[in-house]
């Protein structure tokens, strides 16, 4: 199959969510993603990489439909799941009528339940997220009842343990509750639970990030093993980026709710274009000494702005030494640098 | 005779544990270290290695349930577990100085960042309220709290995490201790944040000559920064060097396989070599080497008897059977 034949599994266009907060008696919209654009390949995973409060958890929740888009396209195998009808033209900016008024296509809102079966989520926290009145066996069958796929209890019980052995866990742990386990064995329940439905895409929203060093070399390299055997796409959300560039083929790096920059994972990490990047991939704590002591770190000065109050144009620019007039007045494009290294930035 | 001025603490053979309805949890057994002026050690390991809680024994500020069953610390030479809570309250905050991991739940939400900090200030010295708040801000202005003054009358929910951190920072040190224990000081932290963390501590440290113990399960954290690291499993040391020796010359297996278990810019495009099974259960602890279920060069003696330590190189040691075969090995070549 060429390059073009290969369609996306999910294509993510001008996405946007905002959610209203109230400040005194008025109610302004919170930009928790501004528009933001991505393809996920089968088979490929895509690092979401960003500080705490960037938006990468919406994204993720967003995609899934567990929050409704407040505007945007989103499309699973050529379905459209949910369009909110804006047009844009060829270059991105959207297409306004006579008035200036955003011109509207047709709003389309598909019922999610049958897509539930392809896209599925894994959760951060082990310890929250599996019902501690269930066994193990009842939280893994869950979702096969829900989509009803199984012809009897013998067959759905077949299935559980099947499921279990896939993620490492055996057939004496299917009759135990959640508390019995440990952290790592935790969230192998939890993929065991989102494998189920046999999904083609799931989120792994800092599915790693809540276990031990060394727990967490297991779970990587479960995922790993899962993607080669069953050809799921992740979309892997995580805040440690040395983990999201281990398992990543690509990386998007998220600011504010913006997409900042977006790269085959070796690319980025070693070419980054964008001055976030450059100081993210500064701050990692390199665990090597001899490296440690001789790299020179990109302190950024201050915190995250408050995605209340965005500064116009580029929301980086606050912290960024290279922001120009410019950098004020517009917010930069992510642009194509070459071999899909896309990079919005006006100045570099 | 300056070698003995110099040592502030004295770990010796600490154990605590926790006595539970379950049974007794052996959360620290016999650790042993020394803590020198200005200098800055490492503890490092997984949770419920027991890093925590030797932290917190030195503090003693251990949970009811918990107790130093056995072992001395001593600060400047006196022990302090057999302090009363008289001595001790004078000695929390004013020699040693603890900041903890979460600094959302760790400051009052119910009083001003000012109030929490003339508090410790007004307990610990003799300052007035006047003085103890121009002491105060000037710890904000030392830890980089921008606008110090209006900072003082806002309360903790209106800080970011990273300046929350930095008020943590700001009242460990208003007394001027002698050792700042760092209790994971940045893993709630963004990387970004994290650096900017980082850099204060090393520059605090160079302004006023505290000791540092850092306590983290972050080894990325640890390789810059540390004069000695400590590697824990299981409420023992397992290994204990500068960190060139941690990193480039691991002597026992656990240390080994956690370095092979992180990701890093060299292993990108290859697969992570994990530590197997699961971590050690506290209440149910092997009678030999605790990290022997999960060793994959375990042998006989290793389920039987608790390795002794032994020295690999300079300042370098290690306790793993495996180097006392290593040992034998190499004096009987010579031989």
């Amino acid at each position: 199959m060429s390059e073009n034949e290969k369609k996306p599994l999910l294509k993510v266009e001008h996405l946007k969510q905002y959610f209203p907060v109230s400040q005194g008696f008025h109610k302004i919209p919170l930009k928790a993603v501004d528009d933001i654009s991505f393809e996920i390949m089968p088979g490929e995973t895509l690092g979401l990489v960003g500080e705490s409060g960037c938006g990468k958890t919406t994204v993720g929740r967003t995609i899934l439909r567990l929050y409704e888009p407040t505007a945007g396209r989103i499309a699973f195998e050529d379905q459209v799941l949910f369009d909110s009808g804006e047009l844009y033209d060829e270059e991105g900016n959207q297409i306004l009528d006579e008035k200036g008024r955003p011109k509207k296509g047709r709003r389309v809102e598909v019922n999610m339940l049958p897509y539930r079966k392809k896209m599925q989520m894994v959760f951060q926290d082990p310890y929250s997220s599996l019902d501690p009145r269930m066994t193990v066996e009842e939280i893994v069958g869950e979702p096969l009842d829900t989509h009803h796929l199984y012809k009897n209890k013998k067959e759905r019980r077949e299935k559980v343990l099947s499921l279990l052995e896939t993620v490492g866990l055996n057939a004496e742990h299917a009759m135990r509750y959640a508390h019995e386990f440990s952290g790592g064995q935790r969230q192998r329940i939890g993929i065991a639970r989102a494998l189920a439905v046999n999904p083609s895409f799931i989120v792994c929203d800092e599915a790693v990030s809540a276990l031990d060093v060394s727990i967490q070399a297991q779970v990587l390299n479960m995922f790993e093993d899962l993607q080669d055997k069953l050809g799921i796409a992740y979309l892997f959300i995580a805040h440690d980026l040395l983990v999201v560039q281990h398992i990543s083929d690509r990386i998007a790096v998220m600011y504010l709710g913006h997409m900042m920059e977006i790269a085959d994972a070796d690319e980025l990490m070693n070419h980054p274009i964008h001055p976030y990047t450059l100081s993210l991939l500064s701050a990692i704590p390199i665990p090597d000494p001899e490296t440690a002591r001789h790299s020179h770190r990109i302190i950024l000065e201050g915190d995250v702005p408050s995605p209340l109050h965005m500064p116009t144009g580029c929301p980086f620019r606050t912290r960024c030494k290279y922001a120009t007039e410019k950098c004020a007045m517009e917010r930069p494009p992510l642009t194509d640098r070459g071999n899909g290294h896309k990079c919005a930035c006006w100045n570099r | 005779m300056s070698e003995e001025n110099n040592l502030l603490l004295e770990v010796d053979n600490l154990h605590t544990s926790f006595f539970t309805d379950a049974g007794e949890v052996k959360a620290v057994n016999g650790v042993t270290f020394n803590l020198e002026k200005g200098k800055t050690l490492g503890i490092v390991g997984e949770s419920g290695s027991g890093k925590s809680v030797t932290a917190y024994s030195i503090m003693q500020i251990l949970a009811e349930t918990g107790r130093v069953v056995e072992g001395e610390i001593r600060y400047k030479g006196e022990d302090i577990t057999k302090w009363d809570e008289k001595k001790l309250s004078k000695y929390r905050g004013e020699k040693v100085s603890i900041i903890f991991q979460d600094p959302m739940t760790s400051l009052n939400p119910v009083f001003t960042i000012g109030y929490q900090l003339k508090e410790a200030i007004l307990l610990h010295t003799n300052k007035n309220k006047d003085e103890a708040w121009k002491r105060a801000v000037e710890m904000l202005t030392l830890v980089g709290v921008n606008e110090p003054e209006s900072r003082m009358k806002q309360y903790p929910f209106e800080l970011s995490g990273g300046m929350r951190q930095r008020v943590m920072i700001a009242m460990a040190l208003c007394c001027e201790p002698d050792i700042l224990i760092a209790d994971e000081p940045t893993t709630a932290l963004d990387v970004t944040i994290q650096a900017q963390i980082l850099e204060l501590m090393q520059d605090l440290q160079k302004k006023l000559g505290m000791a540092i113990i850092m306590v983290t399960h972050d080894l990325g954290v640890i390789a810059s920064m540390c004069d000695e690291i400590i590697v824990m499993y299981g409420g023992r040391v397992c290994e204990r060097g500068t960190a060139d020796d941690i990193f480039y010359h691991p002597a026992h297996e656990y240390t080994k396989g956690l370095l092979r278990s992180i990701p890093t810019t060299e292993n990108m495009n290859e697969r992570l070599v994990p530590i197997g099974g699961t971590p050690i259960n506290l209440l149910n602890m092997p009678k030999g080497c605790a990290f022997c279920p999960r060793c994959e060069n375990a042998m006989k003696i290793c389920l039987e008897e608790v390795p002794e330590e032994y020295q690999v190189g300079e300042h370098h040691r290690a306790s793993c059977w495996m180097n006392v075969m290593d040992l034998y090995e190499s004096e009987e070549a010579k031989a």
